[in-house]
């Protein structure tokens, strides 16, 4: 498309917009390397020695536990999506049953009901089966969270397997498993990644169950950061270096990922 | 990059698509792979809400322990005259209803800047799509303590006065927040639509003689309204269920000025321990969600092309 004001003005405008946009964040990197003392000025300082002090302190507040448990919860949760979706992605797609477009609607109405509605009931079951503050709880949760939106967007993947191959393979007398396995995985294989990256992502930045369900012995990365605002007045340098750390895992993820990261957040409506 | 177009079809159309034509294979054992994944999320999102309804009917404190029993409708009648779910009601509905508006509407100017080559473009849309990765508790965080605190904050710097944005704006300073975070991903959307877009419909209207806005608004806007209803639609379920910036911006207030729904419940059920109002509402809410829904999914199934047919 051509423009009126030329290609390079409209390049360097969006350019600047884009650097506006994110600016937010761009700050919170720079103060990241800040001494405290220089995270609180004004005005603002641009002009200071950088120093790895925050990040250091954050370990020093006992960050990697919480590291591990998000590390764990978000691995074992999306194993758990995959080993369920993907029969039931094949299902509702290659072999659809009776009634696959009231499952495919069941699913996606678990997306719309208010998670707080929900939160009392599981609080009081977590704390009758001593699953408070574990992380087997919010396994299960995330688990539950992710495998509608896994679904859908599996089965928009899967729809694009070659219906001759499949059934040359059920002539063969494939069973589910040697099908799975043989003929449909290898083609889907990207599809499923991106499912996998899209649930890392959810998993790694849910905040309502694991703030409500966990404390200090199962909370994940976004616990860590609540303890910034409940400490004894604000460490801005620290907590930015914190906010970096915890987001960084995700941030990379959704980089590589962000071709499909459209498909994958419209559920597989749009390609 | 096709997308799904669906008109509104019913239940037939499987047939034709996956020819399922296994006499060996019982009903039962063709559910069976589909199986697993239901029974699970039925167990994990649905019996909690049942619990929920039956928790509504009930007195229930857990600071007083052995005051719980049956109350009958009483905590819908406490909720419904109850100002302050009155108020977080009309904070979600303007919350919901702001945000999804505007980040659409930054996210389409975004989209339409990206939607041309230019140097750099993979590094902006990068820049561009990472608010929406940076975890939302650290970017409530990041907004309150950088960007809008009084004295030390950037908007404090850019214009120069003392406001103390989150007491005297904190609604209009959460929505900054939620609308900076979701923009990227309608941004998303509304790329992969015009991204879509025929390429040879774009020249007959320049061969034709059609304007930019001219071929934008005759064009490019209807092409793209599937998009934006889809944007729009998951944009909402998300944003309605907002807890995390206001949890950590304002914690609901000044008084209760940012409180929405979500918060509400959450302080009710763990500040105040009164499960059977804080289920009450929960179960207000729910309802309220499934009449939105309904019409939602209407639109959805329009949306998606439910039978599979569509490439």
């Amino acid at each position: 498309m051509k423009s009126r004001f030329g290609p390079g003005a409209l390049t360097v405008a969006t350019w600047v917009i884009a650097i506006l946009f994110v600016f937010p964040l761009l700050w919170m990197i720079l103060t990241a390397f800040k001494q405290e003392a220089d995270a609180y000025t004004d005005p603002p300082r641009l002009l200071f020695t950088p120093t790895l002090d925050q990040f250091a302190g954050v370990l020093e507040r006992g960050f990697l536990p919480y590291l591990s448990n998000s590390a764990f919860v978000t691995v074992v949760s999306t194993l758990f999506v995959l080993l369920l979706g993907i029969p039931a992605a094949y299902a509702l797609s290659l072999a659809p049953v009776k009634g696959t477009s009231n499952a495919l609607g069941f699913f996606l109405s678990t997306k719309m009901l208010p998670i707080v509605a929900a939160i009392i009931p599981l609080y009081v079951i977590s704390q009758n089966t001593r699953l408070l503050d574990n992380v087997w709880a919010l396994i299960i949760l995330y688990t539950s969270m992710n495998l509608p939106l896994a679904i859908w967007m599996m089965r928009s993947f899967f729809l694009e397997v070659p219906h001759e191959m499949i059934e040359a393979g059920r002539i063969d007398g494939a069973t589910l498993p040697t099908l799975l396995r043989k003929i449909i995985m290898p083609v889907v294989a990207p599809g499923v990644a991106a499912t996998a990256l899209i649930c890392v992502i959810f998993s790694w930045t849910e905040f309502f169950y694991s703030v409500n369900l966990t404390a200090a012995r199962a909370g994940t990365v976004p616990v860590f950061l609540v303890g910034f605002i409940t400490s004894e007045g604000l460490y801005w340098a620290q907590l930015s270096a914190a906010a970096l750390l915890a987001s960084l895992p995700v941030m990379i993820v959704g980089w590589i990922a962000q071709n499909h990261l459209v498909r994958g957040l419209s559920m597989g409506a749009v390609k | 990059m096709a997308t799904i177009s669906a008109p509104a079809r019913p239940e037939p159309a499987h047939a034709k698509k996956a020819a399922p034509k296994r006499g060996t294979d019982t009903p039962f054992k063709r559910r069976l792979p589909l199986l697993p994944a239901l029974l699970f999320v039925v167990a994990v999102t649905q019996l909690p809400f049942v619990l929920t309804v039956f928790y509504s009917f009930q007195s229930w404190n857990l600071v007083r322990p052995g005051s719980r029993h049956f109350v009958g409708l009483q905590n819908y009648i406490d909720v419904f005259a109850d100002s302050t779910f009155l108020g977080a009601l009309l904070n979600t509905v303007v919350l919901t209803v702001v945000c999804v508006f505007f980040s659409l509407l930054l996210g389409l100017g975004l989209a339409i800047l990206l939607d041309r080559k230019f140097l750099g473009r993979g590094v902006v849309r990068t820049l561009l799509i990472t608010p929406f990765l940076i975890l939302p508790a650290a970017g409530a965080l990041l907004w309150k303590t950088t960007m809008f605190d009084p004295t030390y904050g950037l908007l404090h710097f850019v214009f120069g006065t003392d406001v103390d944005w989150l007491s005297e704006f904190p609604l209009a300073a959460v929505m900054a927040q939620v609308v900076w975070q979701w923009t990227p991903f309608m941004m998303l959307l509304i790329l992969a639509g015009l991204q879509s877009q025929p390429k040879d419909v774009l020249e007959a209207a320049s061969v034709d003689g059609a304007g930019r806005w001219r071929t934008f608004t005759a064009i490019t806007l209807p092409h793209l309204s599937r998009f934006l209803q889809l944007a729009t639609l998951l944009g909402a379920i998300y944003i309605v269920n907002s807890f995390d910036a206001i949890f950590l911006m304002t914690q609901g207030g000044p008084g209760t000025a940012s409180t929405n729904l979500p918060f509400y419940i959450y302080q009710r059920a763990f500040q105040g321990f009164d499960i059977g109002q804080s289920s009450a509402m929960g179960v207000i809410v729910v309802i309220l969600t499934m009449i939105v829904a309904t019409f939602a999914l209407r639109l959805m199934f329009r949306t998606f092309s439910v039978q599979g047919g569509a490439k």
